[in-house]
């Protein structure tokens, strides 16, 4: 953690302190005037942007660094995700950076003095079947070889765990057993981006909030700033770290990216008692089911299925989230939902992120996240940090490269195919 | 989302599959230039606009369409057979 001076530490006494006097919080971050050169300018001010400026900062020693934000901190998809976090990941480089991502969880509230609520209780993968058990094995395998935690459960054992699922002989899916991570979880996500920001600008990085970049100054191939409404800034690199309108951004750099803009839409319902105390992903459709600390049901499918960047989830699409959640637990059947919404995310081929250098000298690419941004920030930052500090990736993201279609190299974790919209 | 089949006429968009971009041409069958199927197949213009775009009505008369969607409001201007 950056040594923060004393009255803005938080702790038992700064809040006591507080309480007593009556005095209202400080600012948790600065708000700063843009300058007119940093050495590194990062275009996107979400979970992976701020968490990049802080591990550039932290692990660097690069301060000069910029946060350029179209809108406010965390008004984009690190406010707009399931909060699940998890490493049960089986091919090639994701197996290595999404644990390296949970491990950074695991010290998060420490490291940046701010609670992100990290809450390890644990994400049951459902099997249906023979077949998919051996699926399951086969992940389970892979991740403890890896040195990931991993537990395989029969039907008796996901009786005993989650006695509230459908195991009556109606049941659509007959549920065969289970993949259990005990330490994957959910964490709050607004504190992911309010947490990063305030231990980032502590170490001097600049967040510019409301800054949108209209466009870049490119010349002979290099990078050399960003054009924005309160003026051009100058950058010795820029990262361009904007899920959902990665495309649209990338195009202003003359970059075309195999990257789809599609819809994901989540679901809150009312806040009922304590009831589902895992994190439950049904394994005949995709699926996932967790319980806020407020109460609410937090749940979530497929993407639409075509491109879109409306951010208006599409009707029938409910109705199948809808009959996932009641036919994996059928006394949700009468509960209504509170909110509901869609982001615009980034589809790959592959269904696997790009962190990476790009054909233009001192301009990166951090992007491409489909289902799976969330859970990646602090290792997305880690990565993308060390990937503009040395200009070379480090090897946990040497694999999510710009040109690995070109070379063979997918990362199709599914085996879906290059199929965006079936990712 | 309503899609206006040239066939059946207005239906609701789960009555088709979506296909994808529909202004890239394909490579002539045994082009050898990698790069071009590279682009053809997983480079995407994404554009936040009027897209060019296939679906077909597979629970309707299994027609491909080629129409054209505003991804930034989701308005269809007519489909037409493709």
């Amino acid at each position: 953690m950056p040594r923060l001076p004393l009255a803005t530490r938080y702790s038992a006494f700064s809040l006591a302190r507080h309480a007593l006097s009556g005095a209202p919080w400080p600012r948790a971050w600065r708000k700063p005037e843009p300058k007119s050169s940093y050495d590194v300018v990062i275009v996107g001010g979400g979970g992976h942007g701020l968490a990049t400026a802080y591990y550039l900062a932290r692990n660097h020693g690069i301060r000069s660094v910029a946060v350029l934000e179209r809108s406010y901190i965390g008004s984009g998809n690190v406010g707009r995700n399931t909060t699940i976090v998890r490493s049960n990941y089986m091919i090639g480089g994701n197996t290595a950076f999404f644990e390296h991502s949970l491990k950074l969880w695991e010290g998060l509230s420490h490291e940046l003095n701010f609670n992100v609520m990290l809450s390890q209780r644990g994400q049951v993968v459902l099997g249906h079947g023979p077949s998919q058990m051996d699926l399951l094995a086969r992940r389970g395998n892979i991740m403890r070889l890896n040195g990931i935690d991993a537990e395989l459960l029969d039907r008796a054992d996901v009786m005993r765990l989650l006695p509230y699922l459908d195991y009556s002989s109606r049941a659509r899916f007959p549920i065969s057993g289970a993949l259990l991570q005990r330490r994957a979880g959910t964490v709050r996500h607004d504190a992911v981006a309010w947490g990063y920001a305030r231990a980032a600008s502590a170490l001097g990085v600049d967040i510019l909030e409301n800054c949108e970049v209209l466009g870049f100054v490119i010349r002979d191939g290099r990078m050399l700033g960003v054009r924005t409404p309160r003026g051009e800034i100058a950058a010795g690199r820029t990262a361009i770290v904007v899920a959902g309108h990665t495309s649209h951004l990338a195009a202003k750099a003359g970059l075309k990216l195999p990257i789809e803009s599609h819809l994901l839409q989540a679901f809150v319902s009312e806040p009922i008692k304590p009831f589902v105390d895992h994190v439950i992903s049904f394994g005949a459709e995709l699926f996932y089911i967790s319980q806020s600390d407020k109460g609410g049901l937090v749940f979530g499918g497929h993407i639409d299925g075509f491109n879109s960047y409306t951010q208006r989830g599409q009707f029938p699409k409910i109705q199948d989230v809808a009959q996932c959640a009641v036919a994996l637990i059928p006394s949700v059947s009468r509960l209504r939902l509170v909110r509901h919404w869609a982001g615009i995310q980034d589809m790959t081929p592959d269904g696997s992120p790009f962190i990476c250098r790009t054909s233009i000298r001192n301009l990166y690419l951090n992007g491409g996240w489909c289902y799976q941004g969330f859970k990646a920030t602090p290792a997305s930052g880690w990565c993308l940090a060390h990937t503009i500090a040395n200009d070379d990736e480090h090897p946990l993201n040497r694999d999510f490269s710009l040109d690995r279609f070109e070379k063979g190299g997918e990362l199709d974790e599914f085996g879906v195919g290059n199929w965006t919209y079936k990712q | 989302m309503r899609i206006n089949c040239p066939v059946c006429g207005e239906r609701d968009y789960t009555e088709f599959r979506y296909g994808g971009d529909a202004s890239k041409p394909r490579p002539a069958h045994g082009t050898r230039d990698m790069r071009a199927w590279y682009e053809y197949v997983f480079v995407f213009e994404n554009p936040k606009g009027p897209h060019r775009e296939y679906w077909q009505h597979v629970m309707g008369c299994r027609q491909w369409l080629v129409l054209e969607r505003n991804t930034a409001t989701n308005e269809i201007a007519k489909g037409k057979a493709s």
